[in-house]
C-alpha cells in the first residue's frame, strides 16, 4: 500500500482546502445567500454525512438510506431539521426499503452548519427544494432543548 | 484574478493524483496473476471453477448443505411468505424442491437430525427424517424466543457444538455504544447485547434467563463455525466504524478506513473481547484502548481482554465462517478455514473494499500463515467496488458433500458452487 503517497497526496489537498478556506473567509460572513449556504452545507455534507449517506447521496443497501427525493428530504423542514439535531432510529421505510444502522445526533453541529447542510441537501442530488435558515434549526433546537 | 497561493496548491495536489493514478496502473499491472482463472464473474486459484447453480432469490444470507445433495437457503426477508428455500443440487444445476418457514433471517445449521434457523429475535428448529429432509415444515419447535432486536445489528447468526449446546450472536444495537453510555461508566447493554448466548439445543422457549453469556464484547458477529479440530467457537466480529468522523484529531481518513480490523476470535467461556472499549490495529498488531474510553491510537487495551487470532483490513464485514473438511480441494486447504467478506461501506470516501472470499490457513485448529483473497469478483467492476454499489455481496459458505464449496449473495440473491479440478 502506498501509505506515504496518499500522505502527500492529502497533505496537498488540505493545503488546497485551506487555500480555498483562506479565499472563501474573504467574502463578508452576514452575506447568506442559497449560493453560499450551498457551498458551506457541502462543507458539512462531506465531513459528517458522506461517510453514511456516500458522495452521491445513493446511500448503502440495507444500512444507510439515500438522500435522493426520499420524503424527508423533500418534506416538513421541522421533521428534516429533528432528524439531524436528534439523529433518527426508527423502523421504518424510505421510500420502500428498511434500514438497519443507527443515525446518531448531530447536535454538536451550529444552526447554521445544520441550515447548510439541508439546504446543500435540498438543492443536490436531483432534489429540489426550498432553503432551511438557521433561525429555522435555532427554532427546532430550542423546542427539543432537554 | 487566481491567488497564487491557491493556484500552486491545485498543481501540487494534481501533479500528486497523477503520480498517485500512475502508480495505481502499474500496481494492477503486476497483481494480474498469470495463474488465475476466470470463473461466473469470480476469479479463483488455478484449477478452480464457479458456476452459477441460482439466482435472483432476494436477500441469501446464510446456507447450510446435507450429505444427500440439498442446500437449506436462509433468506433475509421471507419472499412468497417462504423464509428458507430448498434445492438440490446435481452438478452445476440447482432445483428447487420446496420452500417453508413464514420468518426471513440469517442463522441456519443442521445438528443431529434437527435443522435450526433463527429471525431477529428467535430460534427455531425442524425434525429431518433420515434423508435430511424437514418432516413438518409447518410446526417448527421454538428453541429460544425473546431476544432483543433493535434493527441494528440484529441478525441472530447460529451455530452448535458436539455437546448439545446452541451459540447465538447478539449483536450491539449500536456502533460504539456511546449513546448509551454518555458518562463512560461502562456499556450497560452488554447484560443482554454485544456477545455470544449459548442455549441448550433441545429445550423448548428459552430466554436469557435459560442461556449463559458464552462470551462477552463482541460487536457483532454474523460468520461463526465450531472449529471440529480442537473443539472450539471460532467468531468473525465487525469492527467499529468512524474513528476519524467521531475523532478527526486522533485518527486521519486513511487510518478510519483501515482501522480497526476484522477479527477472528477463539472464543472460550467466560472471554471478553473488549467491545466497546478496545479495538484492534492490525497494522500495528496490537489491541488499543477506544478512543471513547481514553484512547489516543497509540494507549494499548487492558489485557484481560483477549487478542483476536487473525486479523483482516477494516470495514471488511465478515459473513460466513467455514472450516473446510472436505477432499475436493487441494491438501492445504483442509481444516483452513474460509471467511466471506460482504464487504465495507465505512471506508468513503476511500475506495470501498472487501466484497470477496478469503483462504485463512489453519495448522492444529490455530490460524497459521497469511490469509489470501481465494474468491474475488463479486462486486463487479472496479467502478462498482469502490463505490460500494456492489453486483454482488458474499455472505453464506456452505461444504457440499463432495467437498464443493458454496457461496451465497445476499444483493442479488446468486449461489455459486466453486469446484477443484485435478491438473
Ligand atoms: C452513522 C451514519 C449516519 C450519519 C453520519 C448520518 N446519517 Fe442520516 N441516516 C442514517 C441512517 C441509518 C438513517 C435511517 C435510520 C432509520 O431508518 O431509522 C438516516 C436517515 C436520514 C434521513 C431521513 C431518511 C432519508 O433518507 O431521507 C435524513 C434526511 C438524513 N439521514 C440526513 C443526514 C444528514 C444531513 C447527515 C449529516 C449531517 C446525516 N444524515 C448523517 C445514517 C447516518
Amino acid at each position: 500500500m502506498n501509505i506515504k503517497l496518499t500522505g502527500i497526496f492529502l497533505a496537498s489537498f488540505i493545503l488546497l482546502f485551506n487555500a480555498l478556506y483562506a479565499q472563501n473567509n474573504k467574502q463578508p460572513i452576514r452575506q447568506t445567500t442559497t449560493g453560499t449556504s450551498i457551498a458551506r452545507g457541502k462543507v458539512v455534507y462531506t465531513n459528517v454525512c458522506l461517510p453514511c449517506h456516500m458522495a452521491d447521496a445513493g446511500g448503502v443497501q440495507n444500512m444507510n438510506p439515500p438522500l435522493i427525493k426520499t420524503t424527508y428530504v423533500l418534506g416538513n423542514k421541522t421533521t428534516l431539521i429533528k432528524i439531524v439535531l436528534r439523529g433518527f432510529n426508527e423502523d421504518v421505510e424510505i421510500n420502500g426499503q428498511t434500514y438497519s444502522n443507527t443515525m446518531g445526533a448531530h447536535d454538536d453541529l451550529t444552526d447554521r452548519q445544520i441550515a447548510d447542510v439541508l439546504t446543500y441537501v435540498r438543492h443536490s442530488f436531483g432534489n429540489k427544494a426550498s432553503t432551511i435558515k438557521a433561525t429555522e434549526v435555532a427554532k427546532v433546537r430550542a423546542i427539543y432543548k432537554k | 484574478m487566481i491567488n497564487k497561493k491557491l493556484f500552486f496548491a491545485f498543481c501540487l495536489s494534481m501533479i500528486m493524483a497523477m503520480g498517485l493514478l500512475s502508480f495505481k496502473l502499474i500496481k494492477n499491472d503486476n497483481s494480474v496473476k498469470s495463474h488465475e482463472t476466470v470463473s461466473a464473474g469470480l476469479t479463483l486459484p488455478e484449477g478452480f471453477q464457479a458456476a452459477i447453480i441460482a439466482d435472483d432469490l432476494g436477500s441469501a444470507r446464510h446456507l447450510v448443505a446435507t450429505p444427500q445433495g440439498d442446500i437449506y437457503i436462509h433468506l433475509a426477508r421471507a419472499k412468497n411468505g417462504k423464509g428458507i428455500l430448498v434445492f438440490h443440487v446435481d452438478g452445476d444445476k440447482a432445483t428447487l424442491k420446496s420452500s417453508f418457514a413464514d420468518f426471513g433471517g440469517t442463522g441456519i445449521a443442521i445438528k443431529n437430525g434437527y435443522l435450526y434457523a433463527s429471525n431477529s429475535r428467535e430460534v427455531y428448529r425442524y425434525k429431518l427424517d433420515d434423508k435430511n429432509e424437514v418432516i413438518n415444515p409447518d410446526k417448527p419447535e421454538r428453541i429460544v424466543k425473546g431476544l432483543i432486536d433493535r434493527r441494528t445489528h440484529a441478525p441472530k447468526a447460529i451455530t452448535l457444538d458436539n455437546d448439545g449446546n446452541l451459540y447465538v450472536n447478539i449483536g450491539a444495537y449500536t456502533n460504539i455504544c456511546s449513546e448509551y453510555d454518555p458518562n463512560k461508566t461502562g456499556c450497560p447493554i452488554l447484560d443482554s447485547a454485544g456477545g455470544i448466548w449459548q442455549f441448550k439445543a433441545d429445550k423448548p422457549d428459552q430466554t436469557y434467563k435459560d442461556g449463559i453469556r458464552y462470551a462477552a464484547g463482541l460487536r457483532n458477529v454474523v460468520g461463526l463455525a465450531w472449529n471440529q479440530q480442537d473443539n472450539q467457537l471460532f467468531v468473525m466480529q465487525h469492527g467499529r466504524d468512524q474513528l476519524h468522523n467521531l475523532f478527526p484529531n486522533l485518527y486521519t481518513v486513511h487510518q478510519s478506513t483501515e482501522l480497526p480490523a476484522e477479527c477472528m476470535f477463539a472464543l472460550k467461556e467466560g472471554d471478553n473481547a473488549g467491545y466497546p472499549y478496545v479495538y484492534y490495529d492490525w497494522i500495528q498488531h496490537k489491541n488499543m484502548l477506544g478512543p471513547e474510553y481514553g484512547g489516543d491510537g497509540k494507549k494499548l487495551a487492558d489485557p484481560k481482554y483477549i487478542n483476536p487470532v487473525a486479523a483482516y483490513p477494516g470495514h471488511y464485514a465478515p459473513d460466513g465462517l467455514l472450516f473446510y473438511t472436505g477432499n475436493q480441494f487441494p491438501q492445504k486447504y483442509k481444516n483452513g478455514a474460509f471467511i466471506a467478506f460482504h464487504g465495507s461501506w465505512n471506508r468513503a470516501p476511500e475506495p470501498q473494499a472487501g466484497y470477496c472470499v478469503v483462504f485463512q490457513p489453519f495448522k492444529d485448529g490455530k490460524p497459521d500463515g497469511n490469509w489470501e483473497v481465494f474468491a474475488d469478483g463479486f462486486a463487479g467492476t472496479e467502478e462498482q467496488k469502490a463505490s460500494g454499489h456492489a453486483v454482488h455481496r458474499p455472505c453464506g459458505l456452505a461444504q457440499g458433500p463432495d467437498g464443493s464449496l458454496y457461496v451465497t449473495d445476499d444483493n442479488k440473491g446468486t449461489i455459486y458452487k466453486i469446484t477443484y479440478k485435478k491438473q
